[in-house]
């Protein structure tokens, strides 16, 4: 793919950024943060070729340490996330449902 | 190309397509706590599809390090994540960035080495590598710093030294050189490794010079840095997937960031090259000799019992002394005496964006009583019978509407003195975080509570419930 196809996905994936995440209500930019942290752990796409392809015992070496950093870095991201998010409970309207999820965890 | 690798190269481009869908659908659920878990979940889902398809990349031959790899990255993130306590999340995230930044970096090494021995080194392609191997190790290194800073493994306080950002400058400058030359010969290693090795350092030294208390506004940047650095590699190896997820860290990284640094009253740059470490000029009032008045937990349990509404407003002092608990429990017990209780959350409460409100959604407050728009959260207070101050300061400071010599003037605030009655729970007499005394402590309708937050909040249950004996 040409430079320039790959500068239009970058800034138009930028501005869907920053449309999408400037709206994310102030309670939850704390889980905000640690979901585009785990995001962002999509190195590992390029760590499991870097690890896979076979460039020299240095360069499987280096690729598979990132792999595990990589690997790291999302399953703690997308669980730690998913962990937080767990313990926003529903606004008392539904009290029912809301003490039933309470008593699930 | 043959028929086969026509298809394989149709879905290794249609799961990284599924996995961006997912990503980006995933952080819209964000704006909404209802629908933010599911959402979450299938971003999680679109991170495995991004794997699997990978996994089909004909470049691929073997496969024993990247399983192996697999697995020992997710036996060693599962524990991380599920045990680390709510308040150390600010440094947990910290710790992660550097992960994926690490990955990023020996990524851009290893593409680098491999171009070089095939002789198919490009301009454009370097510049990728170098911005990818720049942002990556700048925040690996800076990540840690920050770690280390809220984990309070390395000082608090700035640590700087005279031409501190002059010497940044400088390491920035041959940082930047390099790339330059790097770009103009790719075949210039030495440029490469210069930029890995000073970036390394730069995470150092540039984290160092920043307060502990500026640390949410820096766990921001390197999220945006990260990003940054995931979006190079997407360049370098022309993949959509990495060029999409890292752009959309990257712009979240910069909103927060800009967000925590106004919150704070402080411009973006002065946060970053500030080193906030010289505020005591400000702080001549403080020589006055005023007395505030307190109040006995015995009477401030009366008056929370017999309030109608009544707004807590929680510092990082409530997280550090994991009163969230005994926070909820003295809530339910307003509550169950007829009193309404609702909470301002500040944005740069706590140690990382939204923190508080993480803290209390832990001890099982539903986020409807949560307030985290400073305006709405004001006009709750003042109609509020009681404002309780837990572990906060500056962020309730008068002076930062009325003393133009503070520093923290401008900075939005909660006004608790609007309320009837405001009690400030606070662990001794101390300024805050920023050393700036607080007038709010002197006010006429202000009670101090001396005490750990915990055991002054106990102290109220162990009150109220005692009124009800006695009735």
């Amino acid at each position: 793919m040409t430079l320039v196809m790959l500068l239009y996905v970058f800034i138009l994936a930028g501005f869907v950024g920053f449309l999408v995440i400037g709206k994310v209500p102030p309670l939850l930019h704390t889980p905000l943060m640690s979901a585009t942290n785990a995001i962002s752990g999509i190195s590992l796409v390029g760590a499991i070729v870097a690890a896979g392809g076979q460039y020299g015992r240095l360069s499987t070496i280096l690729g598979f340490v990132a792999v595990v950093c990589a690997s790291t870095n999302v399953v703690a991201g997308f669980l730690i996330t998913d962990r937080m998010l767990g313990m926003f409970k529903q606004p008392p309207k539904d009290t029912k449902s809301a003490a039933n999820e309470g008593a699930a965890q | 190309m043959s028929e086969p690798s026509v298809v394989r190269d149709t879905i290794i481009q249609g799961s990284y397509l599924a996995a961006s869908v997912l990503f980006i659908l995933g952080l819209r659920s964000l704006t909404r706590a209802d629908s933010a878990r599911r959402g979450m979940q299938q971003a999680a889902l679109g991170m495995l599809f991004a794997v699997i398809g990978t996994m089909l990349h004909q470049e691929i031959l073997t496969y024993s390090w990247i399983i192996t790899g697999l697995v020992i990255g997710t036996i060693a993130g599962y524990p991380m994540a599920m045990r680390v306590p709510m308040t150390a999340m600010p440094q947990f995230i910290a710790f992660s960035h550097a992960f994926g930044a690490v990955a990023a970096t020996l990524v851009g090494i290893v593409e680098y080495r491999h171009l070089q021995h095939e002789g198919t080194l490009s301009s454009g392609l370097v510049a990728a590598l170098g911005f990818e191997v720049l942002f990556g190790a700048l925040t690996v290194t800076g990540s840690l710093m920050a770690f280390g800073k809220l984990q309070e493994l390395i000082t608090g306080r700035p640590i700087t030294f005279r031409g501190q950002n002059a010497v940044n400058g400088v390491m920035m400058a041959v940082a930047v050189g390099s790339l330059i030359a790097l770009v103009l010969d790719p075949t210039r290693a030495w440029a490469f490794y210069t930029v890995v090795s000073l970036a390394f350092v730069l995470g150092v030294t540039m984290v160092l010079p920043i307060g502990g208390g500026d640390m949410p506004v820096v766990v921001s940047l390197l999220n945006s840095y990260a990003g940054l650095a995931a979006s190079a590699t997407g360049f370098a190896i022309g993949n959509n997937v990495l060029i999409i997820a890292g752009a959309l860290e990257g712009a979240g990284g910069l909103i927060l960031s800009v967000m925590m640094s106004k919150a704070m009253n402080r411009s973006f740059g002065n946060v970053i090259f500030g080193a906030f470490g010289a505020p005591p000029s400000a702080s001549a009032k403080a020589a006055e000799t005023r007395e505030s008045k307190t109040i006995s937990m015995e009477d401030a349990a009366m008056q929370l019992a017999y309030a109608s509404s009544v707004v807590i407003i929680p510092g990082y002092g409530m997280a550090v002394a994991q009163a969230q608990h005994v926070c909820r429990e003295l809530h339910e017990l307003i509550q169950k005496k007829g009193g309404d209780v609702k909470y301002a959350i500040h944005p740069v409460a706590g140690r990382m964006p939204g923190h508080l409100n993480v803290i209390l959604a832990e001890a099982g407050i539903d986020y409807g009583a949560l307030h985290t728009d400073v305006d709405d959260a004001n006009r709750v207070l003042a109609s509020a019978d009681i404002a309780v101050v837990v572990g906060a300061n500056d962020i309730v400071n008068p002076d930062a509407e009325e003393d133009k010599a503070s520093p923290l003037y401008g900075m939005p605030i909660f006004r608790p003195w609007t309320a009837k009655v405001t009690y400030v729970v606070k662990r001794g007499k101390g300024t805050g975080f920023s050393g700036v005394e607080n007038p709010l402590f002197f006010l006429e309708t202000t009670r101090m509570i001396y005490g750990d937050a915990k055991g002054v909040l106990g102290g109220l249950i162990k009150e109220v419930k005692g009124l009800e004996e006695g009735h």
